[in-house]
């Protein structure tokens, strides 16, 4: 692989870093309490309304049955309102957020809903508000599944980003596509599925070592 | 609504009135005993001495009802058990009383406080008040025992300082110091229970309601549990409610039983007098597990006329149970008797009895002479029949 090839992966590692954490942590901010507000809002939840809960879940459902490479260009016109540009990495990274928000927010869903109700019953008896159940009872006890959706959320991040290639956000993916595919250059092909081999297998570890750290179910 | 939340999330800190469910007995006792408890900053002397007051409870589930006019009554100090069987309402009735279910009609006064209007919110320093214990024990997994018997306190916006102070002090009382650190998966669950209820005395309740907290429990962890239950109502003179479909668990450690059965208290009373002479037929059956009751192969035998002996059964109890009885009777009324079965059991100090004779011979003036000597006596006594020979 030549010197400008190098640089060239170096780069596209970075790119693809950048996208995947900076939308990973924005879908983290804005999926936690969406999938907290679908959990409270549903039927016996804490703050029960159907209609808001159908509602946020149709909204939900709609960005989620989008393609991400549909997604991507239908909104430019967003991007270029939040970004100034529709071009890029940090271009990329609003469609990103957009796609995997309700993606983790569904994921968060599961995990919230499986804490014991007895458990929410037990803060009420004890005198405990709302916000005393949230953040007493239901995000403490479902941490292990919000950090382990998170893990899975990254990990679904690090692919869709290689779409993001249409939009000239760069990355690995952009890099795998236009050089090893169109250019047959066989050695960076090689070289970007093992840095993505090895970038999913760290996002992996790093999230079973803190979950099996959160999770004290026994 | 998003208003009511944002409002609501201050909760902790707007600390409720301070409440009057603090117990009198409770302070005459604790300063009897050198505890912490009388750190406590706060001392309102409450009024009357009933705890809870249930006038013509009324919930519905659809088309059955699990509460159907229940009036009720908790003495200070006293502990109160409420038996039935599954679905006879008792869950209902107990998850009423801290307003985690809204009864349809009827009212709750706890401490003589109207508790069925107030709002979510207004119920919330109530329920600082009345401690809970689970059949679950619900703990959360993700806070070590510690975090857990201190998160009442934490709800009530204390102190750091304050809330490992009392919990230290609670895991004390209930002998669990040493697992402060730990998570609740480690711990057994005659531990995970006595973690449930210093976290349920941690607020300093005027009330704890026990729902069904032993029945996930091995016979010999239960008896520890009561006899802690027990033990923490003589010495901090807590009055404590609790709801059972074990009669074993009435008979260790109520004072007061009441029978509930398809949404009505279908009895009421001290529990040795309840057990000496149940009125409905559900007591009867409930007791039936631990009172004595004729041994199927000698009721198989009896036959309604005449035979070589009468078997009767005498229920006696209380003064008349402490005579000498059946020396009494040999003197009184000179025959053979045998007793087939039965026994002396003491609840609450009391004794109460259920012999089974079989008293020898047809003679129907001797078996009068009988049955009226153990009636003068205060004995209950019930011919039930007749055996050819020796059963």
């Amino acid at each position: 692989m030549s010197p400008v090839l190098f640089e060239l992966l170096l780069r596209s590692i970075w790119e693809t870093v950048l996208m995947t954490g900076a939308s990973g942590l924005i879908s983290l901010v804005f999926g936690l309490p969406l999938g907290l507000a679908l959990v409270a809002t549903d039927r016996g939840g804490i703050a029960e309304s159907l209609w808001v809960n159908r509602s946020l879940g149709a909204v939900i459902n709609g960005f989620r049955s989008v393609p991400f490479i549909i997604l991507l260009v239908a909104l430019i016109p967003v991007t270029r309102l939040i970004v100034g540009t529709s071009i890029g990495t940090w271009a990329a990274i609003v469609p990103l957020s957009i796609a995997a928000t309700p993606y983790y927010a569904r994921i968060a869903e599961v995990s919230l809903r499986e804490v014991d109700h007895g458990l929410i019953e037990a803060a009420r008896a004890m005198g405990g508000n709302r916000w005393t159940i949230i953040r007493e009872v239901l995000v403490p006890e479902a941490l292990p599944g919000i950090v382990a959706g998170f893990t899975v959320t990254l990990v679904t991040l690090v692919g869709a980003s290689a779409m993001a290639g249409a939009i000239g956000a760069g990355g690995l993916g952009d890099l795998a596509i236009r050089y090893g595919y169109q250019r047959f250059e066989t050695s960076v092909m090689v070289a970007v599925v093992v840095v993505l081999i090895v970038l999913v297998c760290g996002i992996q570890w790093i999230g079973d070592r803190l979950v099996a750290r959160l999770d004290h179910r026994g | 609504m998003i208003g009511a939340w944002l409002a609501e999330m201050d909760g902790p800190r707007l600390s409720g009135p301070p409440s009057r469910l603090r117990g009198t007995e409770t302070d005459r006792e604790m300063n009897q005993h050198v505890t912490a408890e009388r750190a406590d900053p706060v001392r309102i002397q409450p009024t009357g001495r009933e705890v809870v007051r249930l006038v013509g409870l009324k919930r519905r589930f659809g088309a059955t009802a699990a509460l159907d006019g229940v009036s009720l009554t908790v003495r200070r100090g006293e502990i109160l058990g409420i038996i039935g069987r599954s679905g006879a309402g008792k869950s209902t009735l107990i998850r009423c009383l801290n307003g985690l279910e809204r009864p349809d009609s009827g009212a709750v006064f706890i401490e003589d406080r109207e508790i069925g209007r107030l709002s979510e919110r207004e119920l919330q320093p109530l329920r600082r008040r009345i401690g809970m214990v689970f059949q679950h024990f619900n703990l959360l997994s993700a806070k070590t025992v510690e975090e857990n018997v201190a998160l009442p306190l934490k709800i009530e916006g204390r102190p750091r300082a304050e809330r490992l102070a009392r919990a230290a002090e609670l895991l004390q009382l209930v002998g669990l110091s040493e697992k402060a650190n730990a998570y609740p998966a480690s711990l057994s669950g005659g531990q995970k229970q006595r973690v449930g209820i210093a976290r349920a005395l941690a607020a300093r309740p005027a009330l704890l309601l026990s729902d069904e907290a032993t029945s996930a429990l091995d016979p010999e962890t239960t008896r520890s549990i009561l006899a802690l239950l027990k033990d923490i109502n003589s010495r901090l003179g807590l009055t404590i409610l609790l709801i059972t479909h074990e009669m074993e668990v009435i008979r260790s450690i109520a004072d007061r039983v009441a029978v509930i059965d398809a949404g009505r208290i279908v009895e009421e009373g001290a529990v040795w007098q309840v057990f000496a002479n149940p009125k409905s037929e559900i007591t009867r059956s409930l007791l039936g597990g631990i009172r004595p009751q004729l041994p199927p192969e000698i009721a198989s035998q009896l036959i309604a006329g005449e035979g070589a002996e009468t078997i009767l059964r005498i229920d006696v109890a209380g003064e008349a149970a402490r005579g000498a009885l059946l020396s009494d009777l040999a003197v009184a009324a000179p025959g053979r008797f045998r007793l087939v079965h039965g026994g002396v059991d003491h609840v609450q100090g009391q004794p109460v009895g259920t012999l089974f004779l079989a008293v020898a011979g047809a003679e129907a003036a001797h078996l009068a002479r009988v049955t009226t000597f153990l009636k003068d006596r205060g004995a209950r006594v019930e011919v039930l029949g007749h055996v050819a020979g020796p059963v």
